[in-house]
């Protein structure tokens, strides 16, 4: 063209980003790469080949890393693990800031390899993947130096295994490395098969940084790969981030292990417009939502909610928007939109929008010969469709409607994710209403894929669970000190040959929903004393049981709407209660058990104490992140918490997992020590006698493999908690994948339930969840 | 209905709707006269409900102006050229106390060849002027006659600028002495203090009455932006303006603390599309003072492009208001061409 010409146009020509310094760098290495294990890259073995979406061309061949390649690789983290863990943390963060300013050094390299291997516009891998990656490591160069101040009586875990997608391959290694190290740990990190090289690049610039060897190792290959590194049983923490279907399967794979997991899956995360809102505004967040990365992003505002009355004008401007967006060469410097990972990714894609009974809109722009898919509105579905539940993973919006706030709020939370929502209204008290009520890690206001190291990021329900960023994120990646013993299974007496019956025969029955209940099945087992005495007898409650205590404790959920001075109040006064039948109690333990019981109670009264003094106390943060705005971080109760309670301590194992559970606002099933559990049974006339409403605390008594199975597997439980002396921790685990709750499973370890090791922070984090809610703000 | 309010107004001059691509007609339109190509806004009854539900979130607003610079690039012969439209966009303006005839006079010359011949034929151009020329009332004449061959119009600042604040009546008079001394365009400045007290009726009377006393000139309100608080306020006298007939709209004076920025200008921008979707008439616009350099130049024409599209990259729909952004123009051109970066004594002096 003329300059002429394009003087009468005013057309946008090419403007490419030069690829020569990154193919230069590929060309250095014979374009052929072995893993980075021990400091150094080892020889290209097994390669198989990753091309550039862009052109479909091949750009290096990696090696397939084989069972044997992951040993090797967790050996050497083994190996440097603790010499790096004893490291000062001073001397780690200087490493730590190294890695910040080297990736800010090669800023443009890394960003280039990223956009070739990944067909993302240099637009994000330069102004977004690459400075968050630098960010990531300055934060955490910060963690590293204070963590022994800050969070003393906390160590490392070991090697962690770190499995990540490859829809932001350098930031999500980041998100793991970088916490990772900071706490102590040594890494074995796999990218993923179609976007290594960025993994690699980072690796050789460690070294730069003076990262001793072993320390971060990266082995590359396909998802057997993955797959063999979460079943090293050398490795004591799997991060994965990626599709729910292979979270499941990590899930279930390490149920047992021991190994710490943290999970950021999928996500159909919903993107809230009210009539107040300011239009183009939120129409332009929504290319920052589901137009950014192609809408290959887990937390992609996918689903379109707009309230009825501004729908019409809101999808004609929204129409006209995705018409403006341009789709080519990522490496052009003037693109919006680049290439889809993989022709199998789109197919998939194509494949669902034909599907689709909906109204399709594709942007009226042109779209390249190549792995390109053009941005998609899909309008006129119903909440059953498909394209409303499942996550596309592509630049396809869908939208509905909705009337009213509580019809919003239910039409966002009626899906199984929970990852990240977005609130477009000019109304602080609707905002500020509406967030909390999202069923979400993170909430932005005004505004849509916000992310800083300081914020903590991560999902609930089917997206998953841990925070990644952050203390909160940091956590994740530390266990508290010391050894514990093995918990030995507790047995109830056995039947003497000739049982000494009770002057009056009493009943114990279970406690769901504020009433005393009997047992489904209608079974019930007698509860000996040592000495032979007939004690009475309990229900054995089963699945039904199970069933009817999770639907009390959904119907007083309320509760999480009480305010912690209400709630502290309810617990000093079971305090109070329990107080004064106190003598009655000590008895009971004594008659059970065989052991006094005055310190029990005594130390039970206390814990109550402690969960009443937090229930107004266990605050959140206003993090410190850089935009003109807040990002706090809320700590919100999980929902329902389903307990095995431990078998040792039948009162105070019992309220050491109630009291904090109901102070943060959750209802809780309490499945009673199995051996013990008439502390339990007289504990419902404690709280019946406390003003507890019904429901918030439910009581179930029998066999924990059984109740423990049906709790695990309920998709409507939020988290399972097991203290049981049975050996249930790996079906726990396992049977959590159906919905991926959280899990906090004893793994046979001993608890001195007396210690004040056994309340406080580490028990309110479990029964919280850290929700990230961005409020930028300015007028 | 607002929509049928300001149809039913005859709009003035030959109604010429162009649509995308618009090229044609925009290319055969080299007069810088709106009302050749496009109908000339009429204004329309005053609607307080829409003023009342206009939203501006400002944080969301900066977030899109920040990224645009990293969403849209132009080079090589794509940036020559849209430099050498940027120049044909530029409101040449000399507004200082100490302007003479002598110096208006060499700023029309620089306003007819605003490039080195030698330079325009290497690029392949020939004809290129600046949009228009901007002065105080006293130098309108000189520039008139500075100007005369050319179709470049003369502009003159107006209505007690920069501040607004002397006698109504004569604010009102100026603009008729403007155009009779031959101003093609007045740039009118509103009273902050209507849209400061949230007076919309007297901001709307006010500019109706000015753009009464315009006649056949066309009339660009100055809403100061800079001395306006908020973006909000910025949208609401963006519209009220618009209601009242203004045919462009223009962020600043250039004697404010802050003139024009890409906030400010997309938050205005939004305006005149919203009023176009509701009336059909397309208003113009004006970012003054502040924008100095070719980079500023082409963003400000990306953000056109993407959020208005083609008409507002024409000189009836799109003014700079500026006057060194010209020289940093031209030695972007010549380093186009030699491959060397430029020095301003390499071109003529504005």
């Amino acid at each position: 063209m003329t300059i002429k010409e394009i003087f009468d146009t005013m057309a946008y020509g090419p403007a490419p980003e030069a690829a020569t310094e990154a193919l230069a760098w590929l060309a250095r290495h014979g374009n052929s790469f072995g893993h980075w294990i021990d400091g150094r890259f080892t020889a290209p073995d097994a390669v198989f080949e990753t091309k550039n979406p862009t052109t479909g061309k091949v750009l290096a061949t990696v090696s397939q890393g084989s069972a044997s390649s992951v040993d090797s690789a967790v050996a050497a983290a083994r190996r440097a693990q603790p010499k790096w863990a004893a490291m000062p943390g001073h001397k780690r963060a200087k490493i730590l800031y190294a890695l910040a300013r080297l990736t800010q050094k090669h800023s443009r390299l890394l960003a280039v390899l990223e956009t070739l291997d990944n067909g993302k516009p240099i637009r994000e891998s330069r102004d977004i993947d690459v400075p968050l990656v630098t960010r990531h490591f300055y934060y955490h160069a910060g963690l590293a130096q204070l963590m022994a101040s800050e969070l003393p009586g906390h160590e490392a875990l070991g090697v962690c295994g770190a499995v990540i997608p490859w829809n932001f391959p350098l930031l999500m290694l980041a998100w793991k490395v970088a916490p990772a190290l900071a706490a102590g740990n040594t890494v074995v990190l796999k990218p993923a098969e179609y976007t290594p090289l960025t993994a690699l690049l980072f690796a050789e610039i460690s070294a730069e940084a003076g990262l001793p060897p072993g320390v971060l190792n990266i082995v590359t290959g396909d998802g057997d790969t993955g797959a063999a590194l979460v079943a090293h049983p050398e490795v004591n923490k799997i991060a994965f981030t990626g599709s729910t279907s292979v979270g499941k399967a990590i899930r279930q794979a390490t149920a047992g292990t021991g190994k710490a997991l943290t999970l950021e899956l999928g996500g159909k995360s919903p993107y809230i417009v009210f009539d107040d809102a300011d239009i183009d505004s939120a129409i332009e967040g929504l290319v920052d939502a589901i137009w950014f990365n192609q809408g290959q992003v887990c937390c992609a505002g996918s689903r379109l909610l707009v309230q009825e009355g501004i729908a019409g004008r809101f999808h004609e401007k929204l129409k006209r928007r995705m018409d403006g967006l341009r789709i080519g060469d990522p490496l052009d410097k003037c693109i919006d939109v680049g290439a889809i990972i993989d022709p199998a990714q789109l197919r998939m894609i194509t494949d669902m929008v034909a599907g689709s009974d909906g109204e399709v809109y594709q942007a009226n722009t042109p779209v390249p010969q190549g792995c390109f898919y053009p941005p998609t509105l899909i309008t006129g579905l119903g909440t059953a469709s498909r394209l409303i539940q499942e996550e596309i993973f592509g630049p396809v919006l869908v939208s509905m409607t909705f009337r009213t706030p509580v019809e919003a709020v239910e039409l966002a939370n009626n899906s199984r994710y929970g990852l990240a929502a977005t609130v477009w209204t000019e109304n602080v008290n609707l905002a500020l209403d509406i967030a909390p009520k999202l069923k979400a890690g993170v909430v932005w206001v005004n505004a849509t894929n916000l992310f800083d190291a300081a914020a903590g990021f991560g999902g609930v329900r089917e997206s998953g669970f841990g925070r990644e960023g952050g203390w909160e994120g940091l956590l994740a990646y530390l266990k508290p000190t010391g050894k514990s013993a093995t918990l030995k299974p507790v047995s109830a007496v056995a039947a003497p040959k000739t049982a000494e019956a009770p002057a009056l025969d009493r009943t114990a029955k279970l406690f769901i929903g504020g009433k005393q209940a009997r047992p489904d099945g209608g079974h019930s087992k007698a509860v000996y004393s040592p000495k032979g005495k007939l004690l009475g007898h309990v229900g054995i409650g089963s699945r039904k049981d199970i069933r009817n205590a999770v639907e009390a404790a959904h119907a007083a959920k309320g509760w999480a709407r009480t305010t912690g001075h209400a709630r502290a109040q309810i617990l000093y006064y079971i305090a109070e209660n329990l107080s004064a039948r106190a003598e009655e109690f000590a008895r009971r333990i004594k008659e059970m058990t065989g052991a006094t019981g005055e310190a029990e109670v005594d130390c039970a009264i206390q814990r109550l104490f402690t969960y009443a003094a937090w229930a107004d106390k266990f605050d959140g943060a206003a993090k410190s992140v850089p935009v003109r705005g807040v990002a706090l971080a809320m700590n919100e109760p999980c929902g329902v918490i389903g307990a095995l309670c431990p078998d040792e301590a039948p009162l105070l194992g019992l309220i050491s997992v109630m009291a904090p559970a109901i102070a943060m606002g959750n209802t809780c099933v309490l499945v009673a020590s199995d051996a013990f559990p008439l502390s339990a049974t007289d504990f419902y006339q404690v709280l019946e006698a406390s003003d507890v409403p019904a429901g918030v605390v439910n009581i179930v008594t029998g066999p924990h493999t059984d109740l423990g199975k049906s709790l695990a597997g309920h998709m409507d439980v939020d988290a399972v908690w097991s203290f049981s002396s049975a050996p249930v921790s790996a079906m726990v685990e396992r049977e959590s994948a159906a919905n991926l709750k959280r899990t906090w499973v004893n793994n046979a370890c001993a608890r001195d339930w007396f210690s004040p090791a056994s309340e406080g922070r580490a028990f309110l984090r479990q029964a919280t969840e850290v929700k990230t809610v961005w409020i930028p703000y300015g007028e | 209905m607002p929509c049928q309010t300001a149809r039913d107004i005859e709009p003035e001059g030959t109604l010429v709707q162009t649509h995308s691509p618009d090229i044609a007609a925009a290319t055969a339109a080299r007069t810088q006269l709106p009302q050749v190509t496009h109908a000339r806004n009429p204004g329309m009854a005053l609607d307080l409900d829409w003023v009342a539900a206009v939203q501006a979130n400002t944080s969301a607003i900066e977030r899109r102006a920040a990224t645009l610079g990293g969403r849209r690039s132009v080079k090589k012969e794509w940036q020559a050229a849209w430099l050498l439209k940027a120049i044909t966009l530029i409101d040449l303006t000399t507004l200082s106390g100490d302007d003479t005839a002598g110096r208006v006079q060499r700023l029309c010359a620089k306003a007819r060849q605003p490039v080195r011949p030698e330079m325009l034929e290497r690029l392949g151009m020939t004809g290129i002027t600046v949009g228009a020329v901007c002065v105080y009332h006293d130098m309108v004449e000189t520039a008139v006659r500075a100007l005369e061959g050319t179709n470049i119009p003369v502009a003159a600042v107006s209505t007690g600028f920069p501040a607004g604040l002397s006698p109504y009546h004569l604010r009102i008079a100026e603009i008729g002495e403007s155009v009779r001394a031959g101003a093609r365009e007045i740039d009118i400045v509103i009273s902050r203090r209507h849209v400061l007290t949230q007076n919309w009726q007297a901001l709307y009377d006010e500019m109706r009455e000015m753009r009464a006393a315009c006649g056949e000139a066309h009339v660009k309100a100055i809403l100061a932006t800079g001395e306006l608080g908020t973006l909000r306020n910025v949208a609401r006298a963006s519209l009220i303006c618009m209601m009242a007939g203004a045919d462009f709209i223009k962020t600043s004076t250039g004697k404010e603390g802050v003139n024009a920025t890409l906030p400010v200008s997309l938050t205005m921008i939004r305006c005149i599309r919203d009023y176009q979707d509701r009336t059909g008439f397309k208003v113009g616009y004006k970012p003054a003072g502040g924008i100095s350099k070719a980079k500023d130049a082409l963003l400000y024409l990306a953000l056109m492009k993407d959020e208005l599209g083609y008409p507002w990259l024409q000189p009836d729909l799109f003014r700079f208001g500026a006057s060194s952004l010209l020289g940093d123009i031209e030695r972007q051109l010549e380093h186009y061409l030699t491959g060397h970066y430029s020095a301003s004594n390499r071109h003529a002096m504005g």
